[in-house]
């Protein structure tokens, strides 16, 4: 029972149904953020085929996209998610990991 | 369906382009509701390709489009497409839609990626805007960032299905050239161009520092289109893709109607002059008057109210104005009012191809009906003699197509040959008429002898004429030729005055000999008519004659009556025989 926090990390995943990239990219993202961001996270999934609008206006092209709404600055990663090293350097987590 | 086959007509399944020649060469246009590739090298010309594709779907098919950069923002692309006057600012956004698809610059990638995304957003703007029409602009710079080629197929396919799905009528450029710095490896490509059912490839060369550039039609699965590569220019209304022949088009209507070619003599020397959308050439050296014969006949065609553009390489048009009111050839006051359009062709540059099209436009603006282009040799100065050939030919058959008079002048190069002189652009065979002016170098006088070398459908004179250029205009005159050769300038004035003197001497003598015949046929009459008088003399003698004898007669019988009445006897006997022996 924590008091409402605000949380640090919020990652909004688009993915194309459930495509093997975009499955796996998930899988990959939630891997990633429970070993290295603890509970301190937040992942909203949209899927490009649902929310095409959301899409186009978000200028998401390439699936899957990772955004990184906060903190700031807001972040785009594409692909599978599968190299670790670059999202931590992306988050500027790589010292940390040292 | 049922009615699949009634609207497998080539109406139904081409998507025109709006493009001058390419619809021509494939038919119709693109594929319609098919994939075309657009390969070609940096500044090929792809882009300006694709939308004027789109365009010309919005503005002439009723087909919305939609526009996916890769490689520009779509502002920037419709900046650069303002000076073509296609108004894409104008354009409503529901009729033609640009996507931003291009890789940001904070771009992070990281592992395997697909296209579903922009595919997932397109097909809800395709949905809402029904467009008909889509172009993936540079689609090789999503495909390089895909990490292998196997992912590289994979998404060229997705692309491919998802737009068959839709309908759509997909064009897709790519760089790609022959050189290997393409972002496009060579199975990704090879495999796009098995897939699409259209693939045309542009080229873009320099050669001796001028540009040309040329479109080929690789494949377009179940159509027929021209193989062959075809020239085309980026001119001022887009894409202006030259065809060899006219394809597809019902043969330009021939006419019977002349038109002066501005010397009343070299009119009758043709049998009536030109005829109405012939070519005709003009040859000679250097200062033969070239000019001024098609001056002459572009006044003439101004002077009955035709439109009339006059492309000159040599000198400015102001220029060729006042040289030509020396010969009497005043063609200042048509560019006053309107029908004459000077054309100054030095400060044109480019290629061949670039020039035709220019003169093309220009003159369709004009409306022009009859055009003279001052050399057309210039065609293949420097860097242009490979095409050149195929230019003037294009001409030709532009101009007869359009229904317009062509006189082209062709400088002939000193050194090839100075007697029949073939143009150096082989337009001699195309042209229908082929005049040639010469110099002739005689008792220290050069003279110019202009002769017919052909006309085409009509008949015309053999005889070398002698031009002759004065204050009051060009005229040709006959040449006298003497012992096996011809007389012109001075020889022949001298010859034309012997025959002038001897004319008159011929005539002096002609007159004197009336004279002295009047004189004696006078006479003649003179004594007919004594003679006349004298016979009535005689005659009027004659009857006096003839009357005093018998009244003698009457005299001497009423005397013997008398007597024989005096004396009661007889003795007339004796008097009778004294009368009448």
């Amino acid at each position: 029972m924590s008091p409402p926090t605000v949380i640090k990390f919020k990652f909004r995943l688009y993915v194309a149904g459930d495509t093997q990239n975009s499955m796996q990219a998930l899988a990959n993202l939630r891997k990633f953020c429970q070993t290295y961001l603890a509970d301190d996270y937040d992942i909203e999934v949209i899927d490009v085929f649902k929310e095409p609008c959301q899409t186009l206006d978000a200028g998401i092209f390439m699936t899957p996209t990772l955004v990184k709404l906060s903190p700031f600055p807001v972040l785009k990663i594409v692909g599978t998610l599968s190299q670790t090293e670059i999202i931590l350097q992306a988050l500027g987590l790589d010292a940390r990991t040292e | 369906m049922a009615n699949t086959a009634v609207t497998l007509n080539t109406t139904s399944y081409k998507a025109p382009t709006g493009i001058t020649g390419f619809d021509e060469i494939t038919d119709g246009g693109l594929p319609s509701g098919r994939t075309t590739l657009l390969v070609g090298g940096a500044g090929s010309g792809k882009t300006i390709f694709a939308m004027q594709f789109l365009t010309h779907g919005v503005r002439d098919s009723k087909e919305p489009g939609i526009f996916v950069a890769f490689e520009e923002a779509p502002k920037r692309i419709i900046s650069n497409f303002e000076s073509f006057g296609w108004k894409l600012d104008e354009l409503p956004s529901d009729q033609l839609f640009f996507l931003d698809a291009q890789p940001k610059p904070d771009f992070i990638q990281s592992g395997n990626f697909d296209i579903s995304g922009m595919l997932a957003a397109l097909e809800a703007k395709v949905k809402e805007m029904g467009a008909r029409r889509i172009v993936f602009d540079a689609l090789d710079i999503v495909i390089s960032l895909l990490p292998d080629a196997a992912a590289r197929r994979h998404e060229i396919y997705r692309l491919h299905a998802w737009l068959l799905e839709n309908e759509l009528t997909g064009l897709i450029t790519a760089k790609a050239g022959r050189d290997d710095h393409s972002s496009v490896d060579q199975q990704s490509f090879s495999f796009m161009q098995f897939m699409v059912d259209c693939a045309v490839v542009l080229n873009h060369r320099v050669i001796q520092g001028v540009s040309q550039r040329n479109l080929r039609v690789q494949k377009f699965r179940g159509s027929s289109f021209d193989e062959d590569e075809s020239p085309f220019v980026i001119g001022k209304n887009g894409f202006d893709v030259a065809l060899a022949r006219t394809l597809g088009r019902v043969d330009a209507e021939v006419t019977n109607e002349r038109v002066t070619s501005g010397v009343e003599r070299l009119d009758t020397m043709l049998g009536g002059g030109y005829y109405r959308a012939s070519s005709v050439l003009i040859t000679g050296f250097p200062g033969t008057a070239k000019t001024t014969l098609s001056g002459a006949f572009a006044e003439a065609a101004c002077e009955r109210g035709e439109p009339t553009m006059f492309v000159s390489f040599d000198s400015d048009g102001s220029e060729v104005i006042r040289n030509l009111t020396s010969v009497g050839i005043q063609l200042q006051r048509f560019v006053d009012n309107g029908l004459l359009r000077m054309i100054s062709a030095r400060t044109i540059t480019g290629s061949a191809e670039t020039l035709l099209v220019r003169i093309k436009t220009l003159s369709k603006e004009h409306k022009a009906r009859c055009l003279v282009i001052d050399p057309v040799s210039a065609l293949s100065k420097a860097g242009n003699e490979l095409t050149a050939n195929g230019v003037a030919e294009r001409l030709i058959d532009w101009s007869k197509s359009d229904g317009i008079t062509l006189v082209c002048t062709s400088l002939l190069d000193e050194m090839s040959g100075q007697t029949d002189g073939g143009s150096p652009l082989q337009i001699s065979t195309l042209a229908d008429t082929w005049l040639h002016l010469n110099y002739l170098v005689q008792a220290g006088e050069r003279n110019r002898g202009m002769s017919i070398i052909k006309s085409r459908g009509t008949s015309h004179s053999n005889q070398v004429r002698e031009l002759i250029l004065s204050d009051d205009g060009v005229t040709l005159a006959d040449i006298y030729t003497a012992g096996g050769e011809v007389l012109m300038g001075t020889m022949r004035w001298e010859k034309e005055s012997a025959e002038r003197v001897a004319n008159e001497v011929a005539e002096v003598a002609a007159q004197l000999k009336k004279v002295s015949l009047d004189a004696e046929e006078a006479v003649l009459e003179v004594r007919a008519k004594s003679l006349q008088t004298e016979l009535v003399a005689k005659q009027v003698e004659k009857t006096l004659l003839q009357r005093t004898t018998e009244s003698r007669e009457r005299e001497q019988s009423r005397g013997l009556e008398r007597m024989k009445e005096l004396r009661g006897a007889d003795i007339a006997d004796t008097a009778n025989k004294v009368d009448k022996p």
